[in-house]
């Protein structure tokens, strides 16, 4: 494996760039007419340009990146995030065309990727599920089951994940219409229009474990990653470690989450969440097969490169950490810096940045593809940077965070840097004290009672 | 008198809620302010482009699915 083409854009493309270049790969940049001038393509070795702005055409068209990889002389391919990176189809295209596919094999990635077939795999695993149907289910099995694990339950398409095609039932009336809905909106979405229903948790808090594998018996977890902090299913802030685990729930969380991996075989880098109620039960909810935007947080607190281990295992070097050797230290959260207007509903930002002035200091570390004179297209996600921040212990990561953002000069669009800010600022956030609504009953009640 | 509904945001513009529904105004409809008549997809999240004028839809001025620029005309009103 000498060459490696980085099928995403953004900060994660650059990203991986880096890793490439810090074991010696060479790099090609994949990217679209919109971004010509990002920042992935200046830092690579080679570029090659895949279509047009919309991502259907360019970061989500299996053929012209098979094609492009190909004539540059590429021998491997990173997804990255978001777009290919859990499409079975690209990694299958990969192996054919005979590219190494950074990231889990074809298999693992379609077990995964039908939500419901994973709930059965991860509790023949011996996994805690939610309650609920057992694998894809029809409308009459729903209520029958509804009534026996009892309302609200949630409504969930088979094909989605990342929180999405996710719908809510609170009674029996509710549920043939809501059933109906999210099939017709899998149906569009996905292609798929199957079902499941898991009982609603309320309240929650969504926990996930970061696992290495090289799917030869080689096996780690690199400990937890809290999430709960989402708006509309979308997370917002994260940490490590989570201020809900005590070392007993955290052992068994990781242990149920290398059951899981393991069931699969699972090669390269990913992640297993769960649910976690108030008593410390949890549950698993889905497994992502690719590197998360939230990595950094584990790379803080436990010391590890996961792009470079995803490279490493790729290339058949297996997993360079033995579990014995990792341990937590410290404690590390990760802002995300999205180019949406929180005074104006989120309403998406794109535009030029005037002026970008990232902070620094100790602990500091800022991810991210903008600069100076950058223009964010509106095509894409609405990420501008990820803040990551250390600190010896959780008081002193939130109040660097806090200043971080504070520093954190973004000019031109408008960011979430101010809604981070009250958040942090936020005494549930601040006692560590929080649940996966709690973003949107902040949000209700500013909309109630104006400042 | 001419108008023309204009898109607040740039994007990826559509006339229908979904790929398989019907368009949300045709050429010919007769349109009041505040209706919904097309869609924008903006860095993966869809925002209701809505008329703030009444009037008739004399024609679009963009295609389904083209990309258009914040204020930009979508489609020409008579009144």
């Amino acid at each position: 494996m000498e060459k490696v083409l980085v099928a995403n854009r953004g900060e994660i493309a650059l990203r991986v760039v880096h890793a490439c270049q810090a074991l010696g790969l060479k790099t090609v940049a994949v990217y679209s007419s919109a971004d010509e001038h990002a920042l992935h393509v200046r830092e690579a070795d080679e570029s090659v340009c895949i279509g047009p702005p919309r991502a259907v055409d360019s970061y989500l068209n299996v053929e012209a990146i098979v094609a492009a990889a190909l004539r540059s002389g590429a021998d491997a391919v990173h997804p990255g995030y978001g777009f290919l990176a859990e499409n079975a189809r690209f990694a299958h295209a990969c192996r054919e065309a005979g590219l190494v596919f950074v990231g889990p094999s074809p298999d693992a990635i379609e077990a995964m990727g039908d939500k419901a077939r994973a709930r059965e795999l991860a509790a023949a695993a011996g996994a805690p599920t939610i309650p609920g149907s057992a694998g894809a289910t029809t409308v009459e099995e729903a209520f029958e089951r509804a009534d026996e694990i009892g309302y609200p339950v949630l409504v969930k398409a088979a094909a989605g994940g990342g929180g999405r095609g996710i719908r809510i039932a609170a009674d029996t009336a509710e549920l043939a219409p809501v059933f109906h809905q999210a099939a017709l909106e899998a149906a569009a979405a996905f292609g798929d229009g199957s079902l499941y229903i898991e009982k609603f948790l309320d309240p929650a808090r969504h926990v996930e474990i970061q696992v290495l594998g090289d799917g030869r018996g080689g096996l780690v977890h690199l400990f937890e990653r809290e999430c709960s902090l989402q708006r509309r299913r979308q997370k917002l802030i994260e940490e490590s470690p989570s201020p809900a685990l005590d070392d007993h729930t955290r052992a068994a969380m990781a242990s149920a989450a290398l059951r899981i991996a393991r069931a699969v075989d699972y090669e390269s880098a990913g992640t297993v969440e769960f649910l976690l109620d108030r008593d410390g039960g949890f549950y698993f909810i889905e497994m992502n097969t690719r590197i998360q935007v939230e990595h950094p947080v584990t790379e803080m607190v436990a010391g590890v490169d996961l792009v470079q281990e995803q490279l490493r295992i790729a290339r058949g070097d297996g997993v360079s950490v033995r579990q014995e050797d990792v341990a937590l230290r410290g404690a590390a959260i990760e802002v995300r810096i999205n180019a949406e207007d929180p005074a104006q509903a989120f309403m998406p930002s794109p535009g030029e940045i005037t002026a970008f002035e990232p902070p620094g200091g100790a602990g500091v570390r800022v991810d991210t593809a903008a600069y100076t004179g950058y223009r964010v297209p509106p095509f894409y996600d609405s990420l501008v940077a990820k803040l990551i921040v250390w600190g010896e212990d959780r008081p002193e990561a939130l109040s660097r965070t806090a200043d971080a953002l504070r520093s954190f000069r973004v000019d031109g669009i408008a960011t979430t840097i101010p809604f981070a800010l009250e958040l942090l600022a936020d005494p549930q956030v601040r006692a560590g004290d929080y649940d996966v609504a709690l973003v949107e009953r902040r949000l209700a009640d500013s909309v109630r009672i104006p400042p | 008198m001419t108008a023309t509904v204009k898109t607040p945001l740039p994007g990826t513009f559509y006339r229908r809620p979904s790929p398989e529904a019907e368009p949300f105004v045709e050429e010919g409809d007769t349109i009041a302010a505040g209706d919904v008549v097309g869609l924008i997809e903006i860095m993966k999240t869809f925002h209701e482009i809505r008329s703030d004028a009444d009037g008739v839809v004399a024609r679009f001025l963009v295609e389904n699915e083209e990309l258009v620029d914040a204020g930009q005309d979508i489609i020409a009103l008579e009144s």
